[in-house]
Order: structure tokens, then C-alpha cells, then sequence
């Protein structure tokens, strides 16, 4: 349970060392880095935005040839190929490849430039095939489409727009241009929109019979190809495929880089460092001769840099404790159980200074009441099997997911837990199965006996329970409180805020649990508790809310002010019954995992005995189940966050620190191995 | 007239499964909407939306368990139906009110406040853990009616 402690480091050195002091500090991540130095004079900044925005694009152009790559010549993936993380490559393997790293470059434009070309081809193939679409009405003309007839005749080819029959157009010529003869029409086609024809007719009238034409809706083809159509057509096809051709050579080409995949993935990572690399070079102070680097490093792993640096070159490592005013970057230690829930503290803030990581603490509340929502011994068993197998299987995953992963499998044996103390396997899966395949007499309380009770034959006691755990997950939160408190000597606060508040809510306690209330809600005999108690817990009561009243205010210089204030907090009492009461969701969401289980079980026994029944019993059952699963699985998980969010980390924390970031080797596709200085 | 009573046991169920569940179908209904619309803009949000859009979905879940722990208080799914008094059917009657009005109520709030959290995952992915908060805290008062809804029902005594 720690925060990391951080110290703030700065390094100057020689010029001369500056690429090599940067490199081996960005293998061993393990320093963020925040420049002080500002505006000193005597020392500059070196402008290297161009030679990153070189290097990011030569990065982006090895990941568009992968892209490329993945699509011409797949790689096989597994659904769960996500999860396999990035490979661990030797430090040796990552220098050589660097070492070829304009081949590889090459190589990666060279894809590009067939991808392109490949475009292109697409795009020409596109445009002939509209061509083509364009000729076919024409298909059966046999001039070509600019044929304009011979000595002393003329060819007028074009549509008509509408459908048109052979004697309608000879009857609209004869209409509107009377002194033309020996006109000769001919239909080529004709779909629902236009009719195509070509008519002939001698030269001297060929003005009126087009004239007359146009009264029908003549017009000249829009695309006119000096060739007979079918001719055309038949280039416009070989063209096609000798373009089909060159796209599967380009393609060809493209998947015999294949196996050079590793390489550029490599590649891209180099330049994506080397990005990292100059990024951070702009920003640090350089003089004529002497650089100067400053950031946190982990306390912890400050003797490592230290030995790597002096022992290498000639610098000044200056090592200091981080300062009142200074907001240092946060980095969560824990042991390897609790680890696991820090994803779920770091999706509501990171500690604040000052602020204790909750990490531990919350990690046992967490799985506890996670598997208290779910209590299905079966459930858990998959859960927890699904999470350990997948862990097994991908040794290098994502960190945030093998923590994520982690904590399922523990919720999931925590889960296992709970189902056999309420007796939950797949709801009452057992006792159905027996009673309607093997006509067992079920007796009551089922096959397997609960090892404590059945939730849903006593929901009240359940419910104190919940309640009980509620309030010792509660009073937690506030001893936290305490200890942050007395950490930073504020002992006058600690006890206003953390003891009074204890003396009073213990007394209210102990006043409620002799009551006859108390006694039917818990279902123990009355009389357990001696009045005494309630005695004692009256006198707690009263001290408390006195306290209260009279401390709470105590900023406020004003008598009446102050005793306002402390009613006020005192009042706050009702916001300690809601947060209990909020613990009742412990009970709802066990008791719905386990109901819908047994609605689950019922629709698929309806089906009766035999065969046929047995095989629809297995359908229903396995598609309810992992509906039910599912659904439950999500609301343990919500409300669990939500218990430690608002419950518990309402008592004494608020977060908001900033993740620590150091300066490393950021890479996409490949882990350098490299030393662990954490 | 004596089934009468039994009549009004069975509407108590009904009435828990059925407002509750048009509740979440609301609420459901509302976040898909706008989880839908996310999902246009960047397909690789589909996980963190789609726990958004479930959660409204508990109440209908709440009902329907209220709705079966009633149908086997009165014997309905064993066989050998209690035989109830309309007085006793009102009370079973009465104890499924809760989760039904409530879980019809909450259940659209709900899913406008997860439309409202999706919004925050849209713009701020890494806040996912607080935007589920909001939805969360609708749900409280849909637990509390649920456990009154059960208490009752499993306490009535005939």
C-alpha cells in the first residue's frame, strides 16, 4: 500500500555524451521528465521539430506498408489475438535491424508505391467499365458512332428520349418534315427511358428531318467514340485485363514482402522512439558546450541510474527530495493481489499528495463483495478457469489488462467462495436436473446443502449482513481518514472529525441493537443484548453528537456560526444510514444472479423427460446461463466500482494525482528486453 | 370470491414485471440511441458504450425476480395454488408496487443519465470509471424498492 516516493534528478553533461546519456535513460524508463530550467540565459533550446516530423513519418509509412501488407497477404489471427501483447524482442535483433534501416524504408515505399499504383489501375478499370455501360444500346450499330453518312446521304445516330416504336418516328418525320423522302429508319434499341436510332436520309433534307426529329426529343449522343461500338467495346475489355493484370503483379509483388513484416514493424518502432527521443531533445536546455536534464525518478531505482550514468561518462548527478510546493507524479507499488484492482483506483484518480494509496484495503472489499453480488459457485469456477487460462496462454499482454484479468480471476475464486456458502451451482441447476431426469425426491434445502444459508429463504438475515459489512467497510474508510490526518499531525482534526464521529456512530449502534426492532430484523431473540447496552451506546450518543455540535464549526471565530456548523454536521448522521442502507445492493444482486438461475433451470425442465428433452434442456440452459452471466457480471462489477467510489472513498479520498509517465521506449509492436529498475 | 384473491396476487406480478420491465426497455432504449450514435464515429468505443447502454437494464431484471419469487409464494409455478383471501391477494398486490413504479421511473432515468455518461466516453475514454458512476447512483432507489418489494413478499405470511 504506497505510493511510490519520487525524487527529482538533474543530470548535466557534456554535449558530446547527449545522444548516448538520452539513450540509455529512454531503454530504462524510469525518469519523467519536467525541464526547471527556463529561460536561464546562457543555455537554449534546440529547434527538432523537423527532424521528429521526419522521423514520425517515416514511422507512419512503415505502418501504412503493414496495413498494406494485412491486406494483401493476411496474417492469421486468433480471436483472442488481441490479447497477445507485444513481442519481447532481443536488445541484439533490435540493433541490427536498425542498422538497415534505409532497406527497410525503401522497402515500406515500395509497398506504398503498388498500393498506389494498384488505386490507380482500380480507377481506370472503374472508368472503362462506365464507358462500356455507355456503348451497350449501341452494340448493334455497325459504323461507327461519328459516321456521317456518304456522298448523298446523311446519318443522323442519336435517342429519342422515350420508348418509340419504328412507325411512330416515321410518322412524326412524315409530320413535321413532309418534303423529305426515302428516309430510312432503324431502331437500335430502346429501354424505358430513350429509343436509339440512326436514320438515313438524303443530304438536302437531312436539316428538316433533324429538325423534325428534335420536335420528338432527338439529341446526339453525349459520348461519341470514332469506332463501331462493338469494336470499341472489345479494346475497352483488353484494356480491362491487361489492367488486371498489372494489379495482381502489383499485388504479387506486395505479398512477396510478406515476410518482412517483422522487420517493418521493428522499423516503425525505431523511428517511433527516435520521434520520442528528439521530442524530449527540443526541450531540454542545452549550453555551447553541457547539456542539462531534470524529472522524477522512482526512489527506489535512482542507485541504478546513478551507477548507469557516472560510471559511463563524465556528468554531475544531483539527487534531491521532492519540495513542499511540488506536485510529484504518482507510481502505485503493491503486492502482486492487490495490484491487480489498481486499474479500477486509477479510473477514479490517481492518490493526490499527501492522500494514502487505498489500494490494498480496497482490493480485499473489492473481492469480497464482488463475489457476494455473483455467489454462484459455478459462475465463479468459469470465471475464475476463463481469466487463469487466458493469463497462461498470453504471458504478454497489455499490463492495464493482465491487472484487469487478474482481478476477475480473483473476483471469480472469491465468487466460488460465496456460491458454496449460499449453496448456488447454476442457480438450483442440480436439484432440477435430478428431479427431472432421474426422478430423484428432491428434499429440502436441495441436494447440496448450503455450507451457511440460502440467501433467498432468509433475505433478512443476508440483509444484516450486507449492512454489517457496509458499516465495517464504512468505519474503514474513516480510520483511513484518521490515519491521513494523523500522518500530516493534524491531531486536533483527527479527533473531531475521526474519534467523535467513531464515539457517535457507535453509539447510535449499540442504542439500536436492543430494540425490538433490531430483534425481528435479525431474527435473534430478544434479550440477547442487555439493556446495558443501550445504555452505554445513549451515553456514546449523546457525548458524540455534543462533540459534534460543539467541534465541528470550530474554523468559525462566531459562537452561533460555529453551533450551526455543528448541527449541521451532525446532521450528516443521515448520510452514514444512506450509505448503509446502499450496501443492501450486496443482497439484490446476490439474490437476482440466483433467481434468474432457477428461471433459467425451470423454462428448460419444461420440456419434460427423454431425449429430445434432455438435448433442448442443454440448449436453454447453456444460452440462460451465459445471458444470466453476462448481465450479472456486469452489475457485480458496476456496483462493486460504485460501493468503493462512493461509499468508500467518500469517507477519505479524493485522488487526482498525476500518473507518472516516463520518458521510455514507446513502441507499437515490439518490447526491447531490457533490465526492470522497479 | 375467494378467486379473487389469487387474481390480485397475479397482478402484483404482473405489474412488477411488466412496469419494470418497460422501465429498462425506456431506459435501454434511450442509452442505445446515443450509444449507437458513438459507435458511428468510432467503432472502437463499441465495449465501453454497450455496458453503458446495459446498465438501465437491471430494473427489468429486478421485476422479473420480484415477478418469480411472487409467482412461487402463491404456488403458481409448483402446482397447489394458495388459496387466498382478496385481502391477502391486495397484500401481495401491494408488496410488488414498489419495484414496479419504481423501476418503471428510474429505469428511464437512468437511461437518460447513461445517454448523458456515453457523452463522456465519447469525448474523455480514460473517465470511463466515473461516468459509470452516474447511472449507478439512479439504480440506489430501484435497489431500495426491490428489497422492500422482497422483504414483503417473502415475509407475508399464509
Amino acid at each position: 500500500m504506497a505510493v511510490m516516493q519520487m525524487q527529482r534528478v538533474s543530470i548535466c553533461a557534456l554535449k558530446r555524451d547527449r545522444k548516448a546519456i538520452l539513450e540509455k535513460l529512454q531503454t530504462m524508463g524510469v525518469m519523467e521528465m519536467t525541464q526547471v530550467l527556463d529561460d536561464e540565459s546562457g543555455f537554449e533550446k534546440m529547434d527538432t521539430q523537423g527532424a521528429r516530423n521526419t522521423f514520425e513519418k517515416k514511422a507512419n509509412l512503415a505502418d501504412l506498408a503493414l496495413d498494406i501488407l494485412q491486406e494483401y497477404a493476411p496474417e492469421k489471427k486468433s480471436l483472442l489475438s488481441s490479447l497477445e501483447g507485444k513481442k519481447l524482442i532481443e536488445k541484439e535483433t533490435y540493433n541490427q535491424v536498425a542498422v538497415q534501416k534505409e532497406e527497410m524504408m525503401d522497402i515500406a515505399s515500395r509497398i506504398t508505391g503498388w498500393q498506389k499504383e494498384i488505386a490507380e489501375c482500380r480507377a481506370n478499370i472503374q472508368k472503362m467499365e462506365n464507358q462500356i455501360e455507355a456503348l451497350a444500346p449501341w452494340m448493334s450499330l455497325d459504323v461507327p458512332m461519328n459516321f456521317e453518312g456518304t456522298g448523298s446521304t446523311s446519318a443522323l445516330i442519336g435517342a429519342i428520349s422515350g420508348e418509340m416504336t419504328l412507325e411512330a418516328v416515321y410518322s412524326l418525320i412524315a409530320e413535321y418534315a413532309p418534303e423529305a423522302e426515302g428516309v430510312d429508319v432503324t431502331v437500335l434499341s430502346a429501354d424505358r427511358d430513350s429509343t436509339y436510332i440512326v436514320v438515313l436520309c438524303l443530304k438536302k433534307n437531312a436539316q428538316q428531318v433533324e429538325d423534325a426529329l428534335r420536335q420528338g426529343g432527338f439529341a446526339r449522343p453525349s459520348q461519341i467514340v470514332s469506332e463501331i461500338p462493338a469494336v470499341e467495346k472489345e479494346h475497352l475489355e483488353a484494356e480491362i485485363s491487361a489492367l488486371q493484370k498489372e494489379i495482381e503483379g502489383c499485388q504479387k509483388h506486395i505479398t512477396e514482402y510478406g515476410d518482412k513484416r517483422a522487420d517493418l514493424r521493428l522499423i516503425s518502432d525505431y523511428f517511433r522512439t527516435r520521434a520520442e527521443k528528439y521530442e524530449l531533445l527540443g526541450q531540454i536546455p542545452q549550453s555551447s558546450r553541457t547539456f542539462f536534464v531534470s524529472g522524477y525518478i522512482p526512489k527506489k531505482a535512482v542507485p541504478a541510474v546513478k551507477k548507469a550514468m557516472e560510471e559511463g561518462y563524465d556528468l554531475v548527478f544531483d539527487v534531491e527530495e521532492i519540495q513542499e510546493d511540488e506536485e510529484a507524479p504518482v507510481l502505485l507499488s503493491n503486492n502482486a493481489f492487490s495490484q491487480s484492482v489498481e486499474g479500477v483506483l486509477e479510473s477514479y484518480g490517481l492518490p493526490k499528495k499527501g492522500e494514502v494509496d487505498p489500494t490494498t484495503i480496497m482490493s480485499f472489499f473489492y473481492v469480497f463483495f464482488f463475489g457476494l453480488m455473483l455467489s454462484d459457485a459455478a459462475y465463479g469456477l468459469i470465471i475464475f478457469l476463463a481469466c487463469f487460462i487466458v493469463l497462461r496462454k498470453y504471458p504478454r499482454m497489455s499490463q492495464g489488462m493482465h491487472k484487469a484479468l487478474k482481478m476477475f480471476m480473483y473476483c471469480g475464486l472469491s465468487t466460488l467462495v460465496w456460491g458454496v456458502l449460499f449453496g448456488g451451482y447454476f442457480g438450483d441447476a442440480v436439484d432440477v436436473v435430478a428431479r427431472t431426469f432421474f426422478h430423484v425426491d428432491v428434499p429440502d434445502g436441495g441436494l447440496i446443502k448450503a455450507a451457511w444459508f440460502v440467501p433467498l429463504n432468509d433475505p433478512m438475515r443476508l440483509l444484516m449482513y450486507a449492512m454489517l459489512f457496509g458499516v465495517i467497510h464504512l468505519f474503514m474508510g474513516l480510520a483511513l481518514k484518521g490515519y491521513m490526518l494523523l500522518k500530516d499531525k493534524q491531531y486536533m482534526d483527527f479527533f473531531c472529525d475521526v474519534i467523535i464521529w467513531y464515539v457517535f456512530l457507535i453509539g447510535l449502534v449499540m442504542m439500536l441493537l436492543p430494540s425490538s426492532i433490531f430483534a425481528s430484523i435479525s431474527q435473534l431473540p430478544e434479550g440477547t443484548f442487555p439493556p446495558a447496552v443501550s445504555q452505554i451506546g445513549k451515553v456514546m450518543a449523546i457525548a458524540g453528537a455534543v462533540g459534534l455540535l460543539l467541534m465541528s464549526g470550530r474554523a468559525n471565530k462566531n459562537i452561533a456560526l460555529r453551533l450551526a456548523l455543528g448541527a449541521y454536521d451532525i446532521y450528516n448522521v443521515t448520510g452514514w444510514l444512506s450509505d448503509v442502507l446502499s450496501y443492501s445492493r450486496l443482497l439484490a444482486l446476490g439474490l437476482a444472479t440466483g433467481v434468474i438461475a432457477s428461471v433459467v433451470n425451470q423454462m428448460a425442465s419444461m420440456l419434460g423427460d427423454g431425449i429430445i428433452a434432455a438435448v433442448g434442456f442443454i440448449v436453454i440452459f447453456i444460452v440462460g446461463h451465459s445471458l444470466n452471466l453476462a448481465i450479472n457480471l456486469l452489475g457485480a462489477y458496476v456496483h462493486t466500482n460504485r460501493l468503493q467510489f462512493v461509499e468508500f472513498f467518500g469517507k477519505f479520498y479524493e485522488g487526482g494525482g498525476r500518473p507518472f509517465n516516463p520518458f521510455k521506449l514507446t513502441t507499437k509492436y515490439v518490447d526491447v528486453k531490457e533490465e526492470t529498475y522497479l | 370470491m375467494s378467486q379473487l384473491g389469487i387474481v390480485y396476487a397475479l397482478l402484483g406480478a404482473a405489474l412488477a414485471v411488466l412496469l419494470a420491465g418497460a422501465g429498462s426497455s425506456i431506459g435501454v432504449g434511450i442509452a442505445g440511441q446515443a450509444a449507437a450514435g458513438v459507435v458511428t464515429e468510432d467503432p472502437s468505443k463499441f465495449a465501453k458504450v454497450l455496458i453503458m447502454q446495459l446498465l438501465p437494464g437491471t430494473q427489468g431484471i429486478y421485476g422479473l425476480l420480484v415477478g418469480f419469487i411472487t409467482l412461487s409464494k402463491i404456488g403458481l409455478l409448483g402446482g397447489g395454488m394458495l388459496d387466498l383471501t382478496p385481502q391477502q391477494g391486495l397484500l401481495v398486490l401491494a408488496a410488488c408496487l414498489p419495484i414496479g413504479i419504481v423501476g418503471l421511473i428510474s429505469g428511464k432515468y437512468q437511461g437518460m443519465t447513461s445517454a448523458a455518461a456515453i457523452g463522456i466516453v465519447a469525448k474523455k475514454p480514460e473517465q470511463f470509471g466515473k461516468a459509470m458512476l452516474f447511472p449507478a447512483m439512479v439504480e440506489t432507489y430501484a435497489i431500495l424498492a426491490l428489497l422492500i418489494s422482497i422483504l414483503s413478499v417473502t415475509n407475508l405470511s399464509f
